[in-house]
């Protein structure tokens, strides 16, 4: 045995020739300088990169901007953000607050139109002082309209977002281990989802939303009461029953890039299971999943604004658009405005990330790529 | 194909169940009895009454019972006004439906109609406005749409009056529940008929010399419709969530309305029938989809 070894030894060490045979290095041993000409200019310029390399995320973003409509909704929406970020610091009013005068409460500043201030205010004005313009008017409770949309909107904003992140987690951890275990799990898994999928929605939304909130007791002081129990119920809803969809695309993207070449060609060169997912699957399905969760935020301000307008969004007095929609219908008739106000704002959110989504989608769908 | 309508009809009966079981159960888990009124009852009536509902029983008993009384037909009693669910269904739901078939039928004509003009005039003028007008309408909530139509129509100009019991007046919420399906619906058929322009047969049949109108009717248009015969079961669904809130501000008294102030009143009973009854429609409505889908189009295999 050991003798053998020390064979194989000498075989491996002295007798091999340097060069691996059907290999395609070049033994530079047999040229030498003279056998060499230097390249034309002509052949060189050949080299030379004509335009600047662009990766998949440039590419995308170069389609993007060319996008009128996608750049007209990212403006839209950024100017919607600075208003919610910034407004709040400079009228000195809250959305909570009853307006008053030099500490005496303005009884008269009840449903203001735009722009005008309360004989109260007009007197204070008048001799010398200075009042924020109320720029909506105010509502029927004496409170700065304007202030209170602006919250308005980054409440439904918020719970946009926030529901799509929780129906983006949820459905990706459902949907990758379902695509990626296969088999018997997989089959399991989904029948669960064709179930859900197949549940009313909007009517489970309502009946869960109507037993949470007489369910749902928070401290008081604590950072859940703070939100609202309608806020997180809402929630839990979204977290219970939107992400169905959200799992099954991207389960099916899983499946479709588990059973390309270049996954089999990574394999094969031993590449571990953890760089194949990290290398090659999360960027060839990212950009779906960023499209449809950007897709969702809209679809999710929506159903807020529904809940809302039924009677169970939000805990008043923190207002959401919905809800200060659906406050407006009361004095329609002579304040047509104060329903107008928070409905162009739902109409202008959901339509710029309607079609800042497809903007997305346009740009880095791989599969619409030509 | 006996095989797949086997499957999807014992699927939708699965999720009827299921429906069942989550809407009795998540409607007994609210803390307080029907009988908690403000003025508390002696605890010998309570009992009278636990006993005369059957409410004494496990809550599997009374899940058992409850499910029997479905299977009969009959939703049991309202717990605000004590009505039959069985008479306040029976007598809003025609409205309601009446409503939903209007807005539905005239969602798919027109979304079709007008999705495929878009496609055949594709960068032209008509084009441009049909595809902003769709667009701006898929990001207008119902509830918007339809204050904003009572407010001008109704109340502003007079034209059409507000609806009463004694005058019914379809036309301004079956518009304001058929404009988002609408716009969807055209979206969808502009993308379908561009696809079905695109394809192979069509240019075959323009090389051979068929009249326009013709490809675009025996041809394209057949192979467009398949995407939205898929989409009109979800549609439906659409229409009945959405009706809850147009019947709301119009005041029309249909089941969405009732499905509201059910929940407005805590009415549990109310809301756990009309829910169960809502989506059961919805569910069946789903299949029929499905399954006509399945029918039109012979290319899809059937799992």
């Amino acid at each position: 045995m050991s003798e053998e070894k020390k064979k194989f030894d000498n075989v491996q060490v002295g007798n091999m020739p340097s060069k691996v045979p059907f290999s395609a290095q070049i033994d530079l041993s047999k040229f030498n300088a003279s056998m060499f000409e230097k390249a034309s200019d002509e052949e060189k310029r050949q080299q030379d990169v004509m335009s600047e390399s662009t990766t998949f995320f440039k590419d995308g973003m170069r389609k993007l901007f060319k996008n009128p409509l996608a750049v007209g909704s990212i403006i839209v929406i950024g100017l919607v953000l600075l208003v919610i970020i910034f407004a709040p610091m400079i009228v000195p009013y809250s959305y909570e607050e009853i307006l008053s005068v030099n500490g005496v409460r303005d009884k008269g500043a009840k449903n203001l139109a735009p722009f005008t201030y309360s004989k109260l205010e007009q007197q204070y004005v008048d001799a010398g002082g200075y009042r924020f313009p109320h720029i909506f008017g105010t509502d029927e409770q004496c409170r700065d309209y304007f202030i209170r949309v602006v919250y308005g909107t980054r409440v439904s904003l918020l719970v946009g977002f926030f529901a799509s992140i929780i129906v983006l987690i949820i459905g990706m951890i459902y949907g990758s281990v379902s695509g990626y275990m296969g088999g018997r799990v997989d089959l399991i898994m989904m029948r669960i989802v064709d179930v859900i999928y197949s549940l009313p929605d909007m009517l489970i939304v309502i009946l869960l939303s109507v037993v949470l909130q007489t369910v749902m007791k928070f401290k008081s002081g604590s950072f859940l009461s703070s939100l609202g129990t309608n806020m997180i119920s809402l929630f839990i809803v979204f977290g219970l029953l939107y992400w169905v969809g959200m799992a099954r695309l991207i389960r099916g993207q899983i499946l479709s890039i588990k059973e390309n070449e270049y996954i089999l060609a990574s394999k094969s060169i031993g590449t571990p299971t953890r760089m194949i997912i990290k290398k090659h699957i999360i960027p060839n399905c990212l950009s779906v999943i960023i499209i449809s969760t950007a897709l969702q935020i809209p679809s999710a301000i929506f159903t807020e604004s529904y809940l809302s307008f039924v009677g169970l969004g939000v805990q008043a007095p923190m207002p959401s658009l919905g809800s200060l929609a659906n406050s407006a219908r009361g004095g329609l008739q002579s304040y047509p405005y104060k329903l107008l106000f928070p409905a162009l704002m739902i109409c202008l959110i959901v339509l710029s990330l309607n079609l800042l989504g497809d903007g997305l989608r346009d740009a880095f769908d791989p599969k619409l790529r030509k | 194909m006996v095989r797949y309508v086997i499957k999807r009809i014992l699927l939708a009966i699965a999720t009827v169940f299921i429906i069942c079981l989550i809407t009795f159960f998540v409607m007994h888990a609210v803390p307080g009895g029907p009988f908690n009124r403000e003025k508390a009852l002696s605890q010998a009536t309570v009992d009278a009454l636990n006993e005369r509902y059957g409410l004494n029983k496990p809550l599997w008993t009374q899940f058992m019972n409850y499910m029997k009384g479905l299977l009969k037909g009959d939703f049991g009693v309202s717990l605000k006004n004590g009505r039959e669910i069985n008479e306040i269904i029976g007598e809003s739901f025609p409205i309601s439906a009446k409503l939903g078939l209007m807005a539905i039928t005239i969602a798919l004509v027109c979304g079709t109609i007008l999705g495929s003009l878009a496609a055949i005039m594709r960068n032209r003028l008509p084009d441009r406005i049909i595809v902003f007008l769709s667009t701006l309408f898929t990001a207008v909530p119902s509830f918007v749409l339809a204050t904003l139509l009572l407010l001008v129509f109704s109340i502003k100009l007079g034209w059409i009056p507000v609806w009463s019991a004694t005058e019914t007046h379809y036309l301004l919420p079956v518009i304001a529940l058929a404009a988002y399906p609408m716009a969807y619906t055209t979206r969808l058929a502009k993308t379908s008929m561009l696809d079905a322009l695109g394809q192979d047969y069509v240019r075959t049949a323009r090389s051979k010399g068929v009249a326009k109108w013709r490809i675009i009717f025996k041809h394209a248009l057949r192979n467009s419709l398949i995407p939205i015969i898929t989409y009109a079961g979800p549609q439906i669904a659409y229409i009945i969530t959405g009706s809850m809130v147009v019947e709301t501000v119009f005041t029309v008294g249909g089941i969405g309305t009732k499905f509201v102030s059910a929940i407005n009143n805590r009415d549990y009973t109310l809301i756990m029938a009309t829910t169960i009854f809502l989506a059961t429609l919805m569910v069946v409505a789903n299949v029929i989809c499905d399954l006509l889908y399945k029918l039109v189009d012979p290319r899809i295999k059937y799992e």
